[in-house]
């Protein structure tokens, strides 16, 4: 294609033009009849057809026109690629140097921190007051729950390679936990919140004892089915769980003991300063700040002993690890549990802070975002799942802010329904382009003599 | 006894719509050893086509024959759904091919949250009712007023599926694609060695496994009558299980498997409680695997250093 560009500009471009043509095609085959009908209740049972053709042709068009300039574009960078020899000439071994996002990690990552520790603040000082900050706080708090759910998976998945499809079980464990043992015992939530883990972690053992014997796709279906039994079990199981409806009025977070209230002995009063309904949010956010921190430092921590260089180990070959005497058991069960403690922690926190729980916030969906964070991040970094968790919260919330959109596409437009949507569509592109994720590049965690970084296409993960 | 006869041909009937799923999810796991997690998604726009179809048929071009209208129903969901399998193999999965071993499954998972989101925004989420297109039956026999009834639907659900699977199975043992087929299942690169089209095969592979989920899709619409966007989750993993079960690779065992589960589930909800029958067929998928993960017709998988 690209030396016919010079020779036979013409026949090249009718080439191009033929191919996007098919596209547009296929494109027509695919909303026939999809799109083309909307089927809507019309009077009666019966459902009546609204033709909508003008969409159709315009999607096909657009296709049409994507697929163009991609191939134009393509066109050029063959030309230019022709010209100089591939990286995969290179006759030596290639060692993957710092890239750009390695060496701005380190920056980036401070950044990162300095931002999370002081958004109320930020967010306070942007908007004019803390109660109009409320949104940001909000979205903040709803961003790290995932950075911690994702840095939690991160253990299971990133570290040691087993693919775990139902991790939102743990985290609706550690949930119900806190509401049950808040609600019919009034135990206080300092006291939840580390039982929550425990008994998270120990429904990880439970589960993860019989399925750890099993390899890659099939440990993903398993832990999947497991995932949809507890939220079966969770909606059906009416006398303990509250069935559908799920457990209302848990009680809220106290300040060590101390109440969010405008009393006497509320939090405001004891500390001398006015009432303002924000501090429970702002203390919600440093909670779970520093919870999802403590995550992260308990893994980078494990990842320096024997047992976190077992996971990786273990992820990267598991035959080679059994070899050499490594217990892959006892391994792939601490990793499952302690990932799933983490997830119980996370589930206890959104108890409190919603004080409402149902199963319904426990489905796969649940699931496979906090898998996409853990993916998009670049499976094993901890910097790429904040980053990754950021993107895939934080962006299609930010949807809801695009109302021009509607005047583009008329008053009935709304851009948060394609929220899940796009969020299809992105997890698909990332595996097409980046299927290493955000950071692919990473540091041995130990090694002899200069440690050098290894690009994630050297790595081999998720055979577990 | 007759509880058990009646629940007996209403497990056929829901086990061979599983089994036709099932073949999808089994074929593509033979052949590029991936889980399909879109199927059951794939199957569920299928059900939205011939729904779509089924009524244009029917309230504006006015077919009144009711064998007419469910030939061009079949045909034409088979063919649509066949392109969505053809295009989603294209674009999700091909580029995929010698990435990571969990990359496909992550791009699987994702085309299965497009799909169902995707047919939720242009079609709205409300469950969609259809006219019923076959209705009546006979009672086999009638015992102490409790009459055993074969719909004509459920006669023709099991014969659709028998045939369908005669003809399957021949394409599959006895012609030029089935032996590439089978070819590439058993050694991809000595395939492609032996003048084989493997790209070819496998998008075949996936054009089959989608259009007979649109003929599951076509028999699931017309025996329910009712469908929404959210239809392919449950059944996708209820046929992965029957897939599983009989032996993953196997297409007879897709079938068994397909059966056994549709079985299974009814007479679980007779006899112990239909809330918990996903509990019950999930539960099956995790025995399976743990304990035969080459199911009942399945090989076993010699793993290799």
């Amino acid at each position: 294609m690209a030396r016919s560009q010079t020779a036979l500009p013409g026949s090249a471009m009718a080439g191009i033009l033929r191919d996007a043509a098919l596209y547009a095609l296929v494109a027509f085959g695919l909303c026939v009849p999809i799109i083309a009908y909307r089927t809507d209740p019309g009077p009666g049972t019966d459902l009546v057809l609204v033709p909508r053709w003008g969409l159709v042709a315009a999607l096909c068009a657009a296709i049409f026109a994507v697929r163009l300039v991609q191939r134009l574009v393509l066109l050029r960078r063959d030309a230019r690629r022709a010209l100089t020899p591939a990286p995969t000439q290179a006759t030596e071994a290639v060692h993957g140097e710092p890239d750009a996002g390695q060496k701005t990690s380190k920056l980036g990552l401070r950044l990162f921190i300095g931002i999370a520790l002081t958004l109320p603040m930020i967010a306070a000082l942007a908007t004019g007051g803390l109660s109009s900050a409320r949104y940001w706080i909000d979205l903040g708090i709803l961003i790290l729950t995932y950075v911690m759910l994702g840095w939690g998976l991160n253990i299971v998945v990133g570290l040691a390679g087993l693919l775990d499809l139902g991790y939102v079980a743990f985290y609706a464990v550690g949930a119900y936990s806190y509401a049950l043992l808040s609600t019919t015992f009034g135990l206080s939530f300092w006291i939840c919140l580390p039982l929550a883990g425990l008994f998270a972690g120990l429904w990880g053992m439970i589960l993860g004892f019989p399925v750890l014997r099993l390899r890659g796709d099939y440990l993903a279906i398993v832990t999947l089915a497991f995932g949809e039994i507890i939220r079966l079990v969770l909606i059906n199981w009416g006398d303990v769980t509250g069935g559908g409806a799920g457990i209302s009025s848990i009680p809220r977070a106290t300040f060590f003991g101390i109440p969010f209230t405008a009393g006497e002995d509320g939090f405001a009063a004891r500390f001398g300063i006015p009432y303002d309904s924000m501090h429970r949010l702002v203390f919600l956010y440093y909670l779970i700040l520093s919870l999802a921190l403590i995550t992260n430092f308990v893994t980078l921590r494990l990842r320096r002993l024997p047992i976190g260089r077992a996971w990786e180990a273990l992820r990267e070959d598991e035959i080679a690890c059994r070899s050499l005497g490594i217990d892959t058991t006892a391994t792939k069960l601490t990793a499952f549990a302690l990932g799933a403690a983490f997830g119980g922690v996370a589930g206890s926190f959104f108890a409190v802070r919603q004080g409402f729980i149902s199963p319904e916030s426990f489905n796969f969906l649940e699931s496979a975002i906090i898998l996409a964070i853990v993916v998009l991040g670049g499976m094993g970094s901890q910097v790429g799942v904040a980053i990754a968790a950021v993107a895939m919260v934080g962006g299609p919330e930010m949807l809801r802010n695009l109302g021009f959109l509607k005047a583009v596409f008329g008053e009935g437009f709304d851009p948060s329904e394609y929220r899940l949507l796009l969020f299809g569509l992105a997890m698909v592109a990332m595996m097409v382009w980046r299927p290493r994720g955000l950071i692919s590049v990473r540091l041995p965690s130990v090694s002899l003599g200069e440690r050098r970084a290894v690009s994630g296409a050297h790595v081999s993960e998720g055979h577990g | 006894m007759d509880v058990f006869v009646q629940q007996l041909i209403n497990g056929l009937t829901l086990g061979s719509i599983y089994g036709l799923i099932a073949i999808g999810y089994t074929m593509v796991f033979g052949i590029i050893g991936m889980v399909n997690f879109a199927h059951g998604d794939v199957f569920m726009v299928s059900c939205f086509i011939a729904l779509i179809t089924f009524l244009i048929l029917t309230a504006w071009l006015g077919v009144s024959s009711i064998a007419l209208a469910f030939l061009v129903v079949l045909v034409v969901a088979m063919a649509l759904t066949a392109l969505w399998g053809w295009a989603i193999e294209r674009v999700a999965y091909r580029p995929l091919r010698g990435s990571f071993r969990l990359a496909p499954l992550i791009s699987a998972i994702g085309v299965s949250i497009f799909l169902s989101n995707f047919v939720q925004v242009v079609q709205g989420a409300r469950n969609k009712p259809t006219p019923p297109m076959l209705s009546g039956g006979i009672t086999l026999f009638e015992r102490d007023g409790y009459a055993v009834f074969l719909a004509w639907k459920q006669v023709l659900i099991m014969a659709v599926t028998a045939v369908l699977l005669t003809g399957f199975w021949y394409l599959v043992q006895r012609t030029p694609f089935g032996r590439a087929q089978r070819a590439c299942e058993q050694d991809r690169k000595m395939a492609a060695l032996l003048g084989i089209d493997v790209d070819r095969t496998i998008s075949l592979t996936f054009v089959l496994g989608a259009a007979l989920a649109a003929v599951a899709g076509v028999l699931y619409l017309m025996y329910y009558g009712v469908v929404s966007f959210s239809d392919g989750f449950v059944p996708g993993v209820k046929a992965f299980t029957a897939a599983v079960l009989g032996g993953i690779g196997s297409l007879p065992g897709a079938v068994l498997g397909g059966l056994i589960i549709g079985l299974i589930e009814t007479f679980w909800s007779a006899y112990f409680s239909i809330e918990y029958k996903d509990v019950a067929a999930f539960s099956i998928l995790a025995i399976v695997l743990i304990f035969m993960p080459s199911g009942i017709l399945g090989r076993p998988e010699v793993e290799k250093v």
